[in-house]
């Protein structure tokens, strides 16, 4: 059907997207590329004039650089890692014959409808609270100290939080991509005698790998802008040990009031998503069907 | 895969399955019911479930002390604006690269996908700036614009996965009866999408409502949404647990009843034609 006048009109159709993403993507990036080679602080206007390369430099410079990086590598990585494959058991737990899938999924999927900084604050307040915390009366009476979650281990109790809000949308994908799987398959491995794990490993895991794919795929995206999690809870802290390199750019920008060290920041930013995207589609977006 | 299994079996399923449901839906369960209870049953030790002092009085304290119909208002007006605004520009675009992809179209999606990478903080500054010159600072319009550019990666590939499943010989068919292209989109593919558009239309929704970044950096009083209004209540003054929740919970009931009512048009459409 693709007859010269409906191509010109297919670009035509895509053209009102692309034009508005690519301004969308364009402007800021360029101000940010100018403003990271200058000097620019709102606290003294009056000093300004090209730097090179010095607000990179600060940066790598930074101690506290390096830290962000491996912290943010760790947030994405481990969100994922827990989220795929604790996702994957729940969904075969759920996908198992019980009574009450209906009402269940909804009670699965209900963190996924909560807005990062009330998810972040009810678990600072509600749960992680030395003192009023509800997980601190569970240590009182089992006898033992209160845990600082989040002056302790910032980063494993950031992780847990963003975990607890993208499981419901792991679960729930990897549960509707068992249940698209016929039941004839693994009745007939069953008969020949297929172990349950090598069941799953030849024929359900296959199965699932382009649901994991868009599970992988869709939350990196959101993982890498991580910010409002760790501005609620820790910020940052204690020290640098829970800085992501969101955050360090934040801190730039609005605490030291530092623009362009914030727009290198921000360049650096963007070029290290743009490395993990690279090696996103290349290693996976061959399983997407796109 | 569901197979025939014991009644033992499934009872034994039934309890496991649903102990790892209530735990992770336990933080919201928890939330919602702090917010009855007063400051003092809320921090009582240990924990009272159900033997609390229960109460109203944080949601009117709540609503006394803040203009929650405003920001619930602008939620809305946010969410929904960008949503349509989204799928009205995505629907031609999602049409193309479905019924006449070309070489390229792979790319173009994974490339729209990518914008969607750059960290909001990397480029808040030139935002700012952005939004200050044109007068688009702390206006709804201007919140508009930001989520629907932001989604619009999302929605034109959910859109582009539900139009691949329909057939275009009928497309076809409708122009060999001379229907217009226009005519073609809106009167033929866009009925014949409908539960797709719908689905995309939900997660938009719900992800607009929650966005937390732009819709706090870029606005002050007048364009302000709920995210704003909980960002106004962290800090801890006091005893301020059950008004917390409180706060909390009419922050996230509208878009949870919502997401709760339309779970299953929402995970269908979750799954980006990963499922057939």
């Amino acid at each position: 059907m693709s007859t010269q006048s409906t191509r010109a009109a297919a670009r035509l159709m895509v053209a009102p997207s692309v034009i508005l993403l690519f301004i969308w993507m364009i402007v800021p990036l360029a101000m940010t590329i100018w403003f990271s080679f200058r000097l620019y602080r709102l606290l003294s206007p009056d000093r300004t004039g090209w730097v090179g390369f010095n607000n990179y430099l600060w940066f790598f410079n930074s101690p506290d650089f390096w830290t962000a990086i491996i912290n943010t590598l760790l947030l994405v990585g481990g969100v994922l890692i827990i989220t795929v494959v604790l996702g994957v058991l729940i969904a075969l737990l759920i996908d198992q014959p019980i009574w009450g899938q209906g009402p269940l999924r909804i009670l699965v999927i209900s963190p996924f409808f909560v807005m990062p900084p009330v998810a972040a604050s009810i678990w600072e307040n509600l749960f992680m609270h030395p003192q009023n915390g509800l997980l601190a009366a569970v240590s009182r009476g089992l006898g033992t100290e209160p845990i600082l979650y989040l002056e302790s281990y910032p980063m494993a109790s950031i992780i847990f939080i963003v975990s607890w809000e993208w499981l419901p949308f792991a679960t729930l994908i990897l549960l509707t991509a068992l249940q698209s799987m016929s039941s004839e398959q693994l009745e007939a491995a069953e008969m020949d005698g297929a172990s349950a794990i090598s069941r799953f490993r030849y024929l359900v895991l296959p199965h699932l790998s382009r649901a994991i794919t868009v599970v992988i795929l869709i939350q990196t995206i959101f993982l890498l802008g991580i910010f409002g999690e760790i501005f609620t809870t820790t910020q940052g802290g204690p020290g640098s040990s829970s800085t992501t390199l969101p955050y360090m750019i934040y801190k730039q920008a609005l605490i030291a009031k530092d623009i362009g060290r914030a727009a290198a920041g921000g360049i650096i930013a963007v070029i290290l998503a743009n490395i993990v995207a690279i090696f996103l589609m290349r290693g996976i977006g061959k399983h997407l069907d796109a | 895969m569901a197979r025939a299994a014991t009644t033992r079996q499934k009872v034994v399923f039934t309890v496991a399955a649903w102990a790892v449901g209530l735990l992770i839906f336990f933080p919201v369960l928890w939330t919602i019911l702090t917010s009855f209870k007063t400051e003092v049953s809320a921090v009582a030790s240990p924990p009272e479930f159900l033997g609390a002092d229960w109460t109203l009085e944080n949601y009117a304290e709540v609503w006394a002390r803040s203009d929650y119909p405003r920001f619930f208002w602008n939620s809305v007006v946010i969410s929904i604006g960008s949503t349509l605004l989204g799928i009205a520009i995505a629907i031609p675009a999602a049409w193309s690269m479905a019924f006449a992809p070309g070489r390229r179209t792979k790319d173009l999606l994974m490339w729209m996908l990518s914008t969607k990478m750059m960290p909001a903080v990397g480029v808040l500054i030139p935002m700012y700036l952005l939004f200050q010159r044109t007068g688009l600072f702390d206006t709804r319009i201007g919140l508009v614009l930001a989520l629907m550019l932001m989604n619009l990666p999302i929605i034109v590939w959910m859109l582009y996965t539900y139009f691949k499943e329909i057939p275009g010989e009928i497309l076809e068919a409708a122009r060999m009866d001379g229907a217009s292209l226009k005519n073609e989109i809106i009167y033929v593919l866009t009925p014949m999408a409908v539960p797709g558009i719908a689905s995309t239309m939900l997660l938009n929704i719900i992800l607009a409502w929650n966005e937390a970044f732009w819709t706090i950096t870029l606005t002050t009083i007048d364009a302000a949404p709920l995210s704003a209004f909980i960002a106004s209540f962290s800090a801890p003054q006091g005893l301020f647990y059950a008004k917390l929740s409180a706060a909390s919970t009419m922050a996230i009931a509208p878009i949870l009843i919502l997401g709760w009512f339309s779970q299953k048009q929402l995970v269908r459409g979750l799954t980006f034609g990963a499922v057939k």
